[in-house]
């Protein structure tokens, strides 16, 4: 493992992107927004399973909370209706604030647990809330152990720029 | 060496999204390219509504009560309200993936499928799913190049694919999907009560003053009576109809798509998965559930290596080395109202309203 934490700007600096791993929607529930927990393998040597699953799950947690179908949604939607969605204008939905705390919720978890693995989590609203995208990267200066066999796929020049772990 | 600091006009995403919309006030509006018959919607409501405040409602304010011309106000604004914000919001368009994602959704594909031989048509891509012990397939959207969510259908007029996909209404110039289905159903409804009082208010109109001077008078003293029956009856029978139509479908939860498709009905077919079996219950999640905001970030500004023309000899400013604003920050549906309007063109031959997006599915 690296022994230095790289903070987010730092990661895109000094690392190059390996590849790119997209969790997938999880349709069993309906068209409600949840993603599918099955850990991906091309994961498996940067980050642990249980930390990976715990992530998607609060994700999804956030997301059923956003959509949930209450009493206050209810509420929000008969006022704005009374209103002729005037109300928008200077209302933020409670979707929307739920999609701020899942942001924030993001930024948190990059910092603290993705970014020390060389992973970068990307907010699923940025990608049309169809994927959660997750780009490895291959550190340039580190020692070398964290140059693993990931599948290259796409990343060509990762594997030259990986390399350089193996001019250690 | 000087350094020159020139305002540069930001690019913003909405100007380089793919698909057949039109985007206007900056981003802010977003329409089908054909917007001929939307135009006429406007004017004929504005018509009739300027020639029964002009007309009509003078003399049955004075005769009968002041209430009528202000319910008459109230029921006009809430359908221009409810039109527009049908009209000019996101309908729910699923952004289009991005190459990285497709690349890994084609690689899925073949390894799940097998590689398909150059020069033959790979077959039609579907993914099975269960939902609530039914299973449901999802379609590979060729252009989008997505998986399609369930109930989502790919608009051929617009090119988009759209989530919970009604139909596409050349009356209002959109796409009806999850976003503004609510705004459109309760457009229909206003509209419909707007026609009936508008129509009843000027039969007794006419009523209340052939009798002091006559049928025939009366007419000619305000022959926009006349123009107002007619537009009024026409309507009626259209308008009346379809919202009878779409409370029916509200109260089961389905979309006109999937009505049309006959998705749910006939023996052999599953259920609707998505009902929850009782009325209200349909009709509050349609009409008042949470709203999704836009997943388009019409609004957000475009890296500069990404937009495309820039001269390389002009020194940047500012305002071209801001991030991508991230999506959810922006109040991408708060200024819907019109501000300028964009050139019309030519009216289109009439289509007759909703047709059906069968073809869309057919060529997918």
């Amino acid at each position: 493992m690296a022994t230095e934490v790289h903070n987010l700007q730092e990661l895109r600096r000094s690392a190059s992107l390996a590849t790119k791993v997209f969790i997938q929607r999880d349709y069993s529930d309906g068209t409600i927004c949840q993603f599918q927990t099955k850990f991906p393998p091309e994961l498996d040597s940067r980050i642990e399973r249980q930390l990976f699953e715990e992530t998607v799950k609060t994700l999804n947690g956030f997301y059923a909370e956003a959509e949930k179908i209450g009493g206050s949604s209810y509420l929000e939607g008969c006022l704005a209706c009374a209103t002729a969605y005037f109300i928008f204008l200077c209302m933020e939905t409670h979707y929307e604030k739920v999609l701020k705390k899942i942001s924030r919720y993001i930024q948190e978890q990059n910092e603290k647990i993705f970014a020390p693995r060389g992973l970068l989590l990307t907010d699923p609203v940025e990608r049309g809330m169809r994927v959660i995208e997750i780009s490895i990267y291959e550190d340039r200066c580190s020692s070398g152990s964290s140059s693993s066999g990931s599948s290259s796929g796409s990343g060509g020049s990762s594997s030259a720029g990986g390399g350089g772990a193996g001019a250690r | 060496m000087s350094v020159m600091v020139v305002r540069k006009k930001v690019t913003r995403k909405w100007e380089k999204l793919p698909g057949r919309n039109t985007f206007c006030c900056d981003g802010r509006v977003m329409m089908a390219r054909q917007k001929g018959i939307f135009y006429l919607t406007l004017f004929l409501i504005l018509g009739t509504c300027t020639l029964f405040f002009a007309f009509e409602c003078r003399y049955l304010a004075v005769q009968l009560s002041p209430a009528i011309p202000v319910f008459a106000a109230m029921l006009f604004l809430f359908s221009m309200a409810t039109l527009l914000r049908t009209s000019f919001s996101d309908p729910g368009v699923i952004p289009r993936a991005l190459p990285d994602e497709a690349a890994f959704i084609e690689m899925e594909i073949e390894a799940t499928n097998g590689a398909v031989p150059q020069g033959q048509r790979p077959p039609p891509r579907i993914k099975n799913f269960q939902i609530n012990n039914q299973i449901v397939k999802l379609k590979y959207c060729y252009t989008c190049k997505i998986f399609r969510p369930p109930r989502a259908s790919h608009c051929s007029i617009c090119d988009n694919c759209v989530e919970r996909f009604d139909h596409h209404c050349p009356w209002v110039g959109n796409c009806v999907g999850k976003r503004n289905y609510r705004y459109f159903y309760l457009f229909i409804l206003s509209l419909s009560l707007l026609t009936i009082y508008v129509f009843a208010f000027n039969i007794v109109y006419v009523a209340l003053k052939s009798l002091k001077i006559g049928f025939l008078e009366t007419l000619k003293e305000t022959p926009g009576t006349v123009l107002e029956v007619l537009i009024c009856f026409f309507t009626l029978w259209s308008v009346v109809g379809l919202t009878g139509f779409h409370t029916f479908l509200v109260a089961l939860n389905q979309t006109t798509n999937e009505d049309i498709k006959g998705s749910w009905t006939g023996k052999n077919r599953v259920q609707n998965p998505y009902s929850h079996g009782n009325i209200v219950k349909n009709c509050c999640e349609v009409l008042c559930g949470p709203l999704p905001p836009s997943v388009l970030d019409r609004r957000g500004i475009l890296p500069l290596e990404e937009s495309g023309s820039r001269p390389p000899s002009t020194q940047e400013t500012s305002s071209s080395l801001l991030p991508q604003s991230p999506a959810p920050t922006e109040h991408l549906n708060s200024n819907e109202m019109p501000e300028d309007t964009s050139t019309p063109e030519e009216m289109p031959p009439p289509e007759p309203p909703e047709p059906p997006q069968d073809a869309a599915e057919a060529e997918k």
